[in-house]
């Protein structure tokens, strides 16, 4: 906390806070009245006299019937809930037991083997598409959710594996001898010891890779193509984005409907994620 | 309950020989520690004992059965270590049964054999409580009832004190000595600290650089260090040390140096008698000396410069220089003495300690 006067708390406390503030949450606000704006008020020229950028006086829920009558928003959600849940828990399983073992098992070359999972991660998504939309048609399986399920695991298992790595590190190997000592074998003693004590750090990967995956463009933009099978984002921007026509109400809604599942997750297990992050785990 | 048998056992790794044959016989209900300074290599003979760490070369055995290739849990042993590694997701009453459950002993004895322990160790009214909910010295006591309740051949102890405050250790100290009487389990115990080695062992096993420096019941080490190295170890204050050459005088022998002249002791004679003209160590516990008040001979006394006293109450330590070597001499509270001041100090002639100059080791009568 700022010592001293009480100007010299607004000038280096307050103030910088608020302008932060606000510069960080004006995009969410914008998004959020823009949905709930009515047509007439958003495509009035700035120029009018009642030309109201900040505030409507006249709030409607048109956009979001107009979203789920008139779209598949409905379908896009469950099309984008079902992908990032499910490849989430494969990213999870494979990045707690990868993590361990690079944290844990002496084997030869596991710290460069460490660096070149990491090394995968930076690896632009921009570039992997070609190949992997290759991979995609010769599986078949293209436009169909699995094409991202297990395209989405290349990104997330490196992720979730470097996470997990750090987190099991900052956890006291003596647990570990203890419970083998106690008569666990090296698995027991994973699954009782080991796995249970790095659940702040299992929740913030889950946390992360479900966002990650919830949020993925590019994948979705090229995988996938019948309406019915889009994700929210890439649903959104292809059927609310005609030509150079952008129904700016819908697409704030839809982009509002949309961050909602991500913003309760967070809330949710926001404890848990903060000291997974940190990686405190006190004996 | 068991003996533990250490034959010739190394461990090297990469780039490191940490332990370089060790060789030791514990008997069935001994009490051994382990001490030496960091990195000595106790910690690693204690790990590979308890089958956390491989063995590279030698034999252990508990009982009459060779363990080198058995994993920990087959192994019937108990470990503490340092941070009591307590399970912290678990309560007090789970991280006792852990052992136990994985054992597959059943509900009803688990739950005797928890209580029992807890009952002992004085905690079971935190039995429900979780591991972050207990202070130090309780988390301990946790740790030692995991150990306890399983009743294990041997109990492996990794410095469990260090992480308490020093009220606290002496008073652990204690309980742990009257839980090894109590339960005569065969215990190794490790530690940096010589008064724990001191009052908790039967026998204390001194270790530096990987090797044994000396293993003996604990006055024996302190009265008859085997070098200059366990001298120098075990007590407190500290032996004190002067590098002396050895000459003979008519029928007798002197240690001198530039500031000394004294006699070597009868006892000592013979022995020290090839060490004429080469240099050695005498060494003489602040406890052997004392203010000389004319009794004593002349050739058992030198003399020193006083630079600081220290009042602890029941003595006075007199921090000296004499020569080129600092002394401490501890001394009857009534003296008194300035800093600066010259004194004469005698020394008790019988417990009077030299060693090689050479190899260190003590030269004995």
């Amino acid at each position: 906390m700022i010592e001293g006067a009480i100007w010299r708390r607004w000038v280096f406390f307050y103030i910088p806070l608020a302008l932060f503030l606000i510069f960080l949450l004006f995009p969410f606000y914008w998004m959020l009245i823009t949905t709930f704006r009515p047509d007439g008020e958003l495509y009035r020229p700035w120029r009018a006299a009642n030309y109201t950028p900040f505030w409507t006086w006249n709030p409607t829920l048109d956009h979001i019937k107009y979203l789920f009558r008139e779209t598949m928003f409905a379908t896009w959600l469950w099309n984008t809930m079902f992908i990032a849940t499910a490849s989430t828990i494969i990213s999870l399983i494979c990045g707690v037991l990868a993590g361990y073992a690079l944290a844990r098992l002496n084997f030869p070359f596991a710290g460069s083997l460490g660096t070149g999972i990491f090394i995968t991660y930076l690896v632009p998504q921009t570039l992997l598409f070609i190949p992997l939309s290759e991979i995609i048609r010769n599986y078949k399986l293209g436009d169909t959710p699995w094409s991202l399920i297990l395209t989405y695991p290349t990104f997330l298992i490196p992720f979730c594996t470097w996470l997990m790595m750090g987190y099991f590190k900052a956890v006291p190997k003596e647990l570990e001898e203890c419970a083998r000592i106690d008569g666990a074998s090296r698995w027991q003693a994973m699954l009782y010891i080991i796995i249970p004590v790095a659940i702040p750090g299992i929740l913030s990967a889950g946390i992360f890779a479900f966002t990650l995956s919830w949020n993925e463009f590019i994948y979705a933009l090229v995988f996938l193509s019948s309406p019915e099978q889009k994700t929210v984002p890439v649903g959104v921007v292809s059927e609310l984005i005609r030509g150079d026509v952008f129904f700016w109400g819908p697409l704030m809604a839809g982009a509002l409907l949309g961050s909602i599942p991500v913003a309760i997750a967070y809330s949710f297990f926001v404890e848990h994620y903060v000291s997974g992050l940190t990686g405190s785990v006190k004996g | 309950m068991a003996t533990v048998s250490i034959r010739g056992v190394h461990k090297r790794y990469d780039d490191f020989h940490a332990v370089k044959g060790v060789s030791l016989e514990i008997k069935d209900k001994e009490f051994v520690v382990l001490v030496g300074p960091s990195g000595c290599g106790k910690t690693t003979t204690l790990r590979m004992v308890a089958g956390l760490e491989t063995i590279t070369e030698g034999t252990i055995l508990i009982g009459d059965t060779v363990v080198n290739e058995l994993p920990p849990m087959d192994r019937d042993i108990a470990m503490v270590f340092q941070n009591y590694a307590l399970y912290p997701h678990m309560s007090v009453y789970d991280n006792m049964a852990f052992g136990l459950k994985m054992r597959k002993f059943d509900k009803a004895e688990i739950k005797r054999r928890v209580s029992e322990a807890a009952d002992i160790l004085g905690i079971k009214d935190h039995l429900h409580r979780k591991p972050r909910q207990l202070s130090g010295g309780q988390r301990q006591r946790v740790a030692l009832g995991r150990a306890i309740v399983r009743n294990p051949q041997v109990f492996l102890f990794d410095e469990p004190l260090s992480n308490l405050d020093a009220k606290l250790r002496v008073q652990m100290r204690v309980e742990l000595k009257k839980l090894h009487q109590r339960l005569g389990t065969t215990a190794v115990y490790v530690t940096h600290d010589q008064v724990e080695a001191m009052t908790l062992g039967d026998r204390v096993v001194v270790m530096k650089d990987g090797l044994i420096q000396q293993v003996g019941e604990p006055l024996e080490l302190y009265n008859h260090p085997a070098n200059k190295y366990v001298g120098g170890f075990i007590g407190s204050p500290a032996m004190n040390f002067a590098d002396v050459t050895i000459a003979q005088n008519g029928s007798g022998l002197v240690a001198s140096n530039s500031a000394m002249n004294i006699g070597v002791p009868e006892h000592l004679a013979a022995p020290l008698g090839p060490h004429v003209g080469r240099p050695a160590t005498f060494g003489i516990r602040p406890e052997d000396l004392r203010l000389a008040d004319g009794s004593e001979p002349a050739h058992h006394t030198f003399e020193a410069v006083v630079e600081v006293a220290e009042q602890l109450g029941s003595e006075i330590l007199l921090d000296v220089s004499c020569g080129p070597s600092s002394m401490v001499a501890s001394v009857d509270p009534t003296v008194r003495v300035k800093p600066g001041e010259k004194i004469r100090l005698a020394f008790n002639p019988h417990r009077a300690h030299f060693f090689d100059g050479k190899t260190e080791m003590a030269v004995r009568g």
